[in-house]
């Protein structure tokens, strides 16, 4: 394997006091898909939070395609040509749902027009609901909607934060599957953070455990599936 | 027949809606009666030999608790008629809209006219002025709390610099108006900026309360600070304006305006070109707010008053975000003061308290955030509707305020409660009031 496209290397990040992440070392390479399982509270959200520079890590060193941006400010970040999809979707409410996919073109600057054919054509609902709000939208389509808004910069790199939350098993699936396609056809890298172990697993080229800050397993997506402490501890032993 | 069993049966059903709201009313009263014994009920006057003697009025309190109770039943026999309140739905919206488009037209035509329609005094001129300065500043608060969103309680500070730094480099520079409007703006907007970097991390209430304490540091220095400011006493002599160099002077030499155009001198001319001038730059302030929604900056603005944590994820840089929004506030608010100074020819700290931030605040929450023509609306009412009810005189607080409290519980949205998108790839379709924030900063 080259050098990784984002390369996060022995980084702790704490909130005061409270330690969140302990010597956390963790690659994704360009065309992969990687997805990171854990509890609640294991510091999964705050692995994306700490790549994007808030809060900035205490320790280690947080790399994106060679260069290293652990002290950059969150906004310089972001416009290297990482995007990130919040956690809770975030949406902006009172702004229509194209007023939303522009903000997400804005800071980049591209030409919005084929970003917008692209999302439509990934999300043939989002064109429908074009004019609604995007605070009226189902969980869903704000889903969507976020997605969507983070690929308006033209990402190489897309975190996504827990995108399966509070979502329908078929809407789920539907997420999972645009991911997928934005992979394969778009050759877009992913870290995925994810509490549905079973299928952001399935997913994933590759995966990562991490219990209270630590990483405790890693391997291929199959291989994790296929270990017994994953099974136990993720997939509640049913599949 | 029917008719008859019809009428038979009504009053048998009255009395299930009519005791409740009997109930209801009466409760009100009594309320009515607890609140207004010890306000209106005693009264403590001075008597003969000089000691204090309380005076009863029950006959007083009796009237006002009639009136609580037939005023609240009159209330609940409405309501039945009419039904539930419906909320806004998004026909009515439209139509509110429709109105709206020609509302705004005629309004602008109206100010334009205003100096030329016969029965147009003196009076009716400095009311005008007055309303566009409210106007102006409505316009210049709706871009920091409006559209970006930060609770901003000191609004006025920034009026007053703009008022202060124009007195005092024109009396102590001898600068001219049209050079100090722009640096009195310029000024005003750095002290938005000032101001803007300690409260970058606040937010809501927290912010409102540091915005209120700089709102009233820049009133205290200004009282002490006698040495430049000339503390209470004020700055008197502030040059008045001039047309572009032609002084309005009653002489009608060649050198004034009266003389150059050759008309017969009159101080209404003053008062005439104060107004068109206040009007220009509230226009300005419009203009400004309304090209920089449809721009990045202003996108960014509403972006950042609807989740600041996913505009950081999109790489908005939160800082100059904040920071455009109180400077570009602040601006206006310094040219509006400015404009004050010179057309009251002296300032005091005593014009900067911190109920004049409370009332623009006030004109731009039941203007409907963001909204352009409701705040104009809402100028007019409240600084209009005060002059008004001039007559009343310690009851005009009384009279505004429950017209405020009316403004709030019809629509609580704002009297302008709809928001347009900046951008629509078919037809424009108007946010309905129900999805636009409620009666919060």
């Amino acid at each position: 394997m080259s050098a990784p496209m984002l390369s996060v290397d022995t980084v702790s990040t704490a909130y005061g006091a409270v330690q969140a992440l302990r010597d956390v070392s963790i690659e994704v390479a360009q065309g992969e898909i990687v997805t990171l399982v854990g509890a609640n509270g294991a510091g999964k959200s705050t692995l994306l939070m700490t790549i994007c520079g808030d809060p900035r890590a205490r320790a280690g060193r947080v790399a994106f395609e060679g260069r290293d941006i652990t002290a950059l400010p969150t906004h310089e970040i972001m416009r290297l040509g990482l995007a990130q999809v919040p956690e809770g979707r975030r949406v902006f409410p009172r702004m229509t749902v194209m007023e939303n996919l522009l903000m997400g073109a804005q800071v980049a600057g591209h030409d919005p027009a084929p970003l917008l054919a692209q999302v439509f054509a990934l999300f043939p609902r989002l064109k429908e609901r074009e004019a609604q709000r995007g605070g009226t939208l189902s969980g869903g389509e704000q889903q969507m909607l976020a997605i969507g808004r983070a690929l308006m910069s033209k990402p190489r790199l897309l975190l996504l934060d827990e995108p399966s939350l509070g979502l329908a098993p078929l809407i789920v699936r539907q997420i999972f599957a645009a991911i997928r396609d934005l992979n394969e056809r778009e050759g877009l890298t992913v870290l995925l953070v994810e509490q549905n172990a079973y299928q952001a697993l399935r997913l994933a080229h590759r995966g990562y455990v991490l219990v209270n800050g630590r990483i405790t397993l890693r391997g291929t997506g199959r291989e994790l599936l296929a270990m017994p402490e994953v099974r136990d501890a993720y997939l509640g032993g049913g599949h | 027949m029917s008719g008859g069993a019809a009428a038979a049966v009504a009053p048998a059903q009255r009395p299930a809606v009519a005791v409740p709201a009997l109930k209801d009313a009466l409760l009100t009263a009594l309320v009515a009666f607890g609140l207004f014994v010890p306000i209106v009920g005693l009264r403590t006057d001075v008597g003969a030999n000089g000691g204090l003697v309380l005076r009863q009025r029950w006959g007083d309190v009796a009237v006002l608790v009639g009136l609580a109770f037939a005023g609240r039943l009159l209330m609940l026999a409405w309501r039945a008629v009419r039904g539930d309140a419906k909320p806004a739905t998004a026909a009515r919206t439209a139509l509110l809209r429709k109105a709206g488009t020609f509302v705004a037209p005629v309004l602008l035509a109206l100010a334009v006219l205003l100096p030329f329609i016969p029965g147009t005094g003196r009076y009716e001129l400095d009311l005008g002025i007055l309303v566009l300065t409210y106007v102006m500043l409505g316009w210049g608060l709706n871009i920091v709390v409006g559209l970006a969103g930060l609770l901003d309680l000191g609004y006025v500070a920034f009026y007053a610099v703009g008022a202060y730094a124009y007195a005092l480099l024109a009396t102590i520079f001898g600068l001219s108006f049209w050079i100090c409007l722009p640096l009195a703006g310029i000024l005003a907007a750095f002290w938005g900026v000032l101001l803007g970097f300690p409260v970058l991390r606040l937010r809501g209430d927290y912010l409102a309360i540091v915005t209120l304490a700089f709102g009233e540091i820049i009133r205290v220095v200004l009282l002490n600070w006698v040495s430049l400011t000339g503390g209470p006493n004020g700055v008197t002599g502030i040059p008045r304006p001039t047309f572009f160099g032609l002084p309005f002077s009653m002489s009608g030499e060649p050198g004034t305006f009266a003389g150059f155009f050759g008309i017969e001198p009159s101080p209404v001319h003053r008062v005439i070109f104060l107004y068109y001038l206040i009007l220009a730059l509230a226009l300005l302030t419009n203009w400004v707010s309304i090209r920089l929604r449809r721009q990045p900056l202003g996108r960014a603005w509403e972006a950042l008053r609807e989740d600041e944590i996913a505009c950081r994820a999109l790489g908005i840089n939160i800082t100059t975000t904040k920071l455009t929004a109180f400077a570009l506030g602040a601006m206006f608010a310094g040219i509006a003061g400015s404009f004050f100074a010179t057309r009251q020819g002296f300032i005091s700290p005593e014009s900067f308290t911190f109920i004049e931030s409370a009332i623009i605040l006030a004109i731009v929450v039941l203007g409907g955030m963001g909204s352009q023509i409701g705040i104009a609306i809402a100028a007019l009412v409240m600084i209009g509707g005060f002059e008004v009810f001039r007559d009343l005189d310690e009851y005009r607080m009384l009279v505004f305020g429950g017209a405020m409290v009316l403004i709030m519980v019809a629509r609580p949205r704002g009297l302008v409660g709809s928001r347009t998108p900046t951008v629509a790839l078919g037809t424009r379709r108007a946010i309905g009031a129900e999805h636009v924030a409620e009666g919060r900063g």
